[in-house]
């Protein structure tokens, strides 16, 4: 088994787009949600904000083109969640036991369940920006692979984070749970919707709660890339939140201690 | 990966480990103690019974062995290897079937070999010819192409007994692999298994609460409340009754 990690790698990616493949409805859904945000709030939101010039942005932009990278984020944000919340389901199913009865260590099949369900987020995300493209959105030539990166890196960020709240709070092995106390406050408390200098002028305990938020990180991370910038702060942030959220994971399904001596999977 | 030096128990060559050792083996989920100095091996090529009612904590030594997670004190091995410090050599060797169902049932039987044997590290082409290979021994070749969901309960286990054989392990774990099929299925199964200890070169340790499973020269462990309260041959422990009045009487619930 020395040379095979690029095939267990294969393999559990392969699963997981196979998965995929089989729930187009989670395709369309995870479609739908941000194309209902540009399109009719995007509209609406047009004449009521007046945005200033921010970077990455050149010139004044519009609200659409304000919103696409938050929305970018977002996808990822409930493919994350979703993927995590499917690792409860493969616990209680047995899925989780066959995968982790792999002789490989337990980090690396963690980690490439997740990296494998970024993937599949990744498509979404460029289906996303394709339609967004039709609709006036568009970003420079270069940003479409400049944000591939950031958008692996946000991925791993979230889908991390989602492992680690399935593995460690229980009320939230439900998508409603997820929805109200995880989804809806990084979504809405970030720089997704309204620039933070927008939040402060409306309330500073906003913008401080806005700019504690990672996700905050993974909308700017995404923004900046997707227009051929590096935004170094939301860099360090996206990088240092993945690992402390990954290693809490590994740490969680550590055989030693954590949730497999709590509860029979 | 490699062998850490002294990952394996015993000196000497490898082969002359056992499939599995456990020694002194305790575990307790809290105040509830499953486990309590659990000991005894099981021989290379045998067909070692785990027997024990419900609750008598044969899920959560097939737990161990696999290392979902730790004991709490004692040490297993895997022909040599401890479960601990060398996992992944441990886990190499072992083929495991759970007490439930593991298939994805969404997926074909072929893709879930593929997947399993992508988990042991096993390229596709070589996989694909031992997946031929594994679905003729438990007879299910015709069903390659079918969902796993929709197969029986008896095609069910016979199919994961094929994934647990496909990384060719040393020994396998079966957890009552026999519950909740009829006579026939039950039958076929607890003969596939003796057929693939006798020409597959692999043990078998195999969890059941049924003694009718057990034949006269098999090996026998008798847990009871985590407690390891017989070993050895079933007509041995037998003696001059039959299994089940002799496990009556060792469980004390003998008149
Ligand atoms: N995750 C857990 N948390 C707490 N207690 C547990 C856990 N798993 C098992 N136990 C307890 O440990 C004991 C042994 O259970 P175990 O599942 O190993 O028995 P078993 O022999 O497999 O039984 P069965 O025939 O019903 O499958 C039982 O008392 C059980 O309640
Ligand atoms: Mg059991």
């Amino acid at each position: 088994m020395k040379a095979g990690w690029t095939i267990a790698f294969a393999g559990i990616a392969r699963r997981e787009v196979l998965r995929f493949a089989r729930q187009r409805e989670r395709f369309l859904a995870a479609l739908v949600r941000p194309l209902v945000w540009l399109f009719i709030f995007a509209a609406g939101f047009r004449s009521v904000l007046g945005l200033s010039i921010t970077a990455p942005y050149e010139t004044y932009v519009l609200y659409e083109v304000y919103v696409v990278p938050g929305l970018c984020a977002m996808i990822q944000l409930f493919n994350g969640m979703q993927s995590s919340l499917s690792m409860v389901y493969d616990r209680e199913t047995g899925a989780m036991r066959t995968l982790l009865v792999s002789p490989y260590p337990r980090w690396f099949l963690l980690g490439a369940k997740l990296v494998a369900g970024v993937l599949v987020s990744i498509l979404q995300v460029y289906a996303f920006l394709g339609i967004a493209w039709l609709w006036g959105v568009h970003p420079p030539a270069i940003g479409w692979l400049t944000v591939l990166p950031a958008l692996l890196l946000a991925g791993v960020m979230l889908g991390s984070l989602g492992l680690l709240i399935s593995s460690t709070i229980r009320q939230l092995e439900n998508f409603a749970g997820v929805m109200n106390f995880v989804i809806f406050p990084m979504f809405f408390a970030s720089s997704a919707l309204y620039p933070l200098w927008r939040m402060k002028e409306s309330s500073v305990l906003l913008h401080d709660i806005c700019a504690l938020n990672p996700f905050t990180y993974a909308v700017e991370l995404i923004r900046f890339a997707l227009y051929g910038q590096v935004n170094l702060t939301a860099l360090a942030v996206v990088a240092g939140c993945t690992a402390v959220f990954f290693g809490g994971t590994v740490f969680m399904y550590d055989p030693a201690k954590g949730l497999w001596r709590k509860r029979p999977g | 990966m490699t062998v850490s030096p002294g990952a394996r128990l015993t000196g000497g060559a490898p082969d002359l480990a056992p499939a599995l050792v456990v020694a002194d083996v305790s575990h307790s989920f809290g105040a509830v103690q499953a486990l309590k100095g659990v000991s005894f091996s099981v021989a290379r090529g045998a067909f070692t019974a785990l027997l024990g009612v419900n609750g008598a904590g044969k899920t959560t030594l097939f737990s161990l062995i696999t290392r979902l997670y730790d004991s709490t004190s004692g040490q297993i091995a895997v022909a040599g290897f401890d479960a601990r410090r060398a996992p992944g050599e441990a886990l190499a060797r072992l083929g495991v079937v759970f007490q439930t169902r593991a298939l994805d049932t969404d997926l074909t039987l072929r893709q879930n070999l593929h997947y399993h044997a992508a988990l042991h590290g096993i390229a596709r082409k070589p996989a694909e010819a031992r997946i031929a290979e594994v679905l003729a021994l438990v007879d299910l070749s015709e069903r390659i192409d079918h969902r796993t969901g929709a197969l029986s309960g008896g095609q069910q286990r016979r199919a994961e007994i094929a994934r647990a054989l496909l990384h060719r392990p040393e020994l396998l774990l079966l957890d009552e692999a026999t519950a909740g099929l009829d006579v026939r299925a039950r039958a076929e199964v607890l003969a596939l298994v003796r057929r693939l200890i006798r020409h597959e070169n692999v043990s078998a340790l195999f969890a059941t609460h049924v003694m009718d499973e057990i034949e006269p020269a098999d090996d026998v462990v008798l847990l009871h409340r985590g407690e390891v309260l017989a070993r050895g041959r079933a007509d041995s422990i037998a003696g001059a009754g039959d299994l089940t009045s002799a496990f009556l009487s060792l469980t004390g619930q003998a008149a």
